[in-house]
């Protein structure tokens, strides 16, 4: 379960205040959906739950299952179960995709005091997870996320998702950039996944991911903090009225 | 007008007694024994060079020698050197010089392929034969750098390879230059190659200080690669010994639709000065010249090179990674020339650094000097940290710093090797690279626990 308690966060260079008391729980199965127009905070969040350096968190705390994760590294929030899936994967030259998954996996087992995976269980699973997402076999002998197309980036997300699997997944505008067909294999791939112990955060723009992947809540974020709560009809109704009355353009 | 004498430096003076020491014995016949008169000559009025110099602009020999150590007269002690051979492994043929020394119960010199001849430079010396003025003196843009100058006035052994006009080697020419490091010591060493017509050959340099004395090193390599050859140079200067200083030269000459590439990585390096000379002597020829730098503590490592598009139709490449720490500093002096006649050249020149924490430095200074109208040339440097959103992203997957820094820098050097075409020797290299960065990220543990 992930909670959010008066999140008060600006950026650490600037004076610029992002997040102005944000209150939010996302619970175990749970698929939550915040919808926001741009500049509302929604990436600033997802950045300050993984734990990026460029924030400054003034106020408030973030729960995974009850421990606060502010104290911790990005790395230690990942191993903890918080996943963020990118709104832009960084292209990373020169690292296999495979040794960047393999490295990846026996870092969060080794943060948890888990065995190493022994390579051909590891190429097992990995077959096994790129399978499902339509994941040809030559992306993943390329360098990470270089020359893919905006699909292939964000079923490669999916991937390291399913790989990991993380006990809360949050996912930055994963809809951007995709086409229908791309979107709807992510979107299945995002459903695979969903369990009862497992809570997920949608960040969009858009009412259109939501229909594939139905969320249970729908938070409306504006200027850094959670304005309204409903079921997944207010994503219908935002779509048709927007954000306007939420007090910022769209 | 006064008459203005240039001030001798202590090693300057010592220089000089040793050469007029040393002529007598050094290797060579009529023609050599000018040569090296003529070369010292050239040194004498010139001296060591010095930061005043552009083209030695940040590493000033002239300061970096306050004394000229004894010239090595022959090898150290085997032990290292034949350790440090089994740890290598080369899958090549071996040409193994100890403290400037050949020595050929180390190296594998039997049932050479058809093609290829190997003997040792102080035998070509005296040989007699009327090519070596020419060959010795390499490029003409190399011409009156006055580290080369003391290079071929003191030159005492190397390698002298021949490899016939088309024949395509199976296994690659290794130099290796095993240092002792048992005594503090200048070596003085030259080796050429040279690759007949449509010849195709690897060849890699290794040099490697064993002991931890410091050394003077003052080593080249030329070769001469005929038409339609396809040339792969490998160069690697690691583990030199602390308050070393090495200047290792390349001069090459290419000829007409053939291929060069070369490679060099230092790294655990004290100080060094590489230079790179090219020369085009026919069209349609490509270079690349690249490298990795990997820099801690106050070590120097400088790359100036002068690629000299001396005919239409060439095209080069350089690329340069260097990743910086502690006080080290880094160097790169590109220069390429496009002469007149030079139409359709094709150049781009990278020299990209990361510098990992301040009190690292790096000086880039890429150079275009272009006399003809129609070619294409590019350059450009660049001098960054770690990219953050990078490293987030590791850590995002569950890296930790240490682990994440040390993938994004082995990406970011990689980058040069991966155009080296022989895989075996592209393995070494990262090896290389990979135990420099364990090292560093052990050191990094250790220091925050």
């Amino acid at each position: 379960m992930l909670e959010i308690r008066n999140l008060v966060v600006k950026i650490a260079d600037e004076d610029k205040q992002i997040l102005n008391g944000l209150n939010l729980t996302v619970n175990d199965g749970e698929v939550a959906a915040i919808m926001g127009p741009n500049g509302s905070g929604k990436s600033t969040l997802s950045y300050v739950i993984a734990g990026k350096e460029d924030y400054e968190v003034l106020d408030g705390e973030i729960l995974l299952n009850g421990e606060n994760v502010l104290e911790m590294e990005a790395d230690q929030r990942a191993a903890a179960g918080i996943f963020l899936a990118f709104q832009y994967p960084l292209e990373i030259p020169g690292v296999a995709t495979m040794t960047f998954l393999k490295a990846a996996m026996n870092a969060q087992r080794k943060a948890r005091g888990e065995d190493e995976l022994l390579t051909p269980d590891f190429i097992k699973q990995v077959n096994a997870a790129a399978d499902k997402l339509g994941i040809a076999k030559d992306m993943l002998r390329r360098p990470l996320n270089v020359g893919f197309s905006g699909g292939e980036k964000k079923r490669m997300e999916i991937l390291q998702m399913a790989l990991l699997s993380p006990s809360m997944c949050i996912l930055d505008e994963t809809d951007s950039g995709l086409d229908i067909d791309a979107l709807r294999i992510v979107a299945e791939g995002v459903n695979a996944l969903r369990s009862k112990n497992r809570g997920f955060l949608v960040i969009t723009h858009y009412q259109r991911l939501l229909d594939h992947i139905v969320p249970d809540t729908v938070h409306v974020m504006s200027q850094g903090k959670i304005v309204r709560t409903g079921g997944k009809e207010l994503a219908l109704e935002l779509e048709k009225s927007g954000y306007a009355s939420y007090g910022e353009a769209a | 007008m006064a008459i203005v004498t240039p001030l001798k430096t202590a090693a300057e003076q010592q220089l000089a007694q040793q050469y007029a020491d040393a002529k007598a014995e050094l290797p060579g016949g009529p023609a050599v024994r000018k040569l090296r008169e003529d070369a010292f000559a050239g040194f004498e009025a010139k001296g060591l060079p010095h930061r005043r110099l552009e083209s030695w602009r940040y590493t000033d020999l002239r300061a970096l020698l306050r004394e000229a150590r004894p010239l090595a007269t022959g090898p150290g002690r085997l032990d290292a050197a034949r350790a440090k051979l089994a740890e290598l492994a080369l899958d090549a043929t071996v040409v193994v010089l100890v403290d400037g020394a050949f020595v050929p119960e180390l190296s594998s010199l039997e049932g050479l392929p058809e093609g290829l001849s190997v003997q040792t430079l102080a035998d070509a010396l005296v040989s007699g034969r009327d090519d070596l003025p020419r060959v010795l003196a390499g490029p003409s843009v190399a011409a009156d750098d006055s580290g080369l100058m003391l290079n071929a006035a003191l030159m005492r052994d190397g390698s002298f390879v021949e490899i016939a006009a088309g024949v395509a080697l199976e296994k690659p020419i290794a130099i290796v230059r095993l240092f002792s490091g048992e005594n503090e010591i200048s070596v003085y060493g030259r080796s050429v190659v040279l690759i007949g017509d449509g010849a195709k050959a690897t060849i890699i340099e290794v040099n490697a200080c064993l002991g931890k004395a410091p050394q003077q090193l003052n080593v080249a390599l030329v070769v001469e690669a005929g038409s339609e050859t396809e040339v792969e140079h490998i160069r690697l200067v690691t583990d030199q010994s602390e308050g070393s200083v090495g200047v290792f030269s390349l001069l090459a000459t290419v000829g007409a639709h053939a291929k060069f590439d070369s490679f060099a990585l230092v790294c655990n390096a004290a100080t060094v000065r590489q230079q790179h000379f090219v020369r085009y002597a026919g069209e349609h020829t490509e270079v690349g010249l690249r490298g990795i730098n990997l820099l801690g503590g106050t070590e120097h490592s400088d790359v100036t090179l002068i690629v000299d598009h001396e005919v239409p139709h060439g095209t080069s490449r350089e690329l340069f990674k260097s990743i910086i720490g502690g006080e080290g500093t880094g160097v790169f002096q590109g220069k390429v020339v496009v002469r007149q006649h030079a139409q359709k050249t094709d150049g781009s020149m990278k020299s990209n650094a990361l510098l990992l924490n301040e009190g690292a430095t790096m000086f880039n200074k890429p150079e275009l000097e272009i006399f003809a109208d129609d070619v294409v040339c590019g350059h450009g440097a660049t001098v960054a940290q770690i990219d953050g959103e990078q490293l987030f992203y590791l850590m995002a997957r569950g890296l930790p710093r240490p682990q994440a820094e040390a993938l994004v820098l082995q990406a970011f050097a990689g980058e040069a090797a991966e155009f080296i075409a022989d895989e075996n020797v592209r393995a070494l290299v990262m090896s290389e690279v990979e135990a420099w960065l364990a090292a560093r990220e052990a050191a990094s543990q250790v220091s925050t626990v």
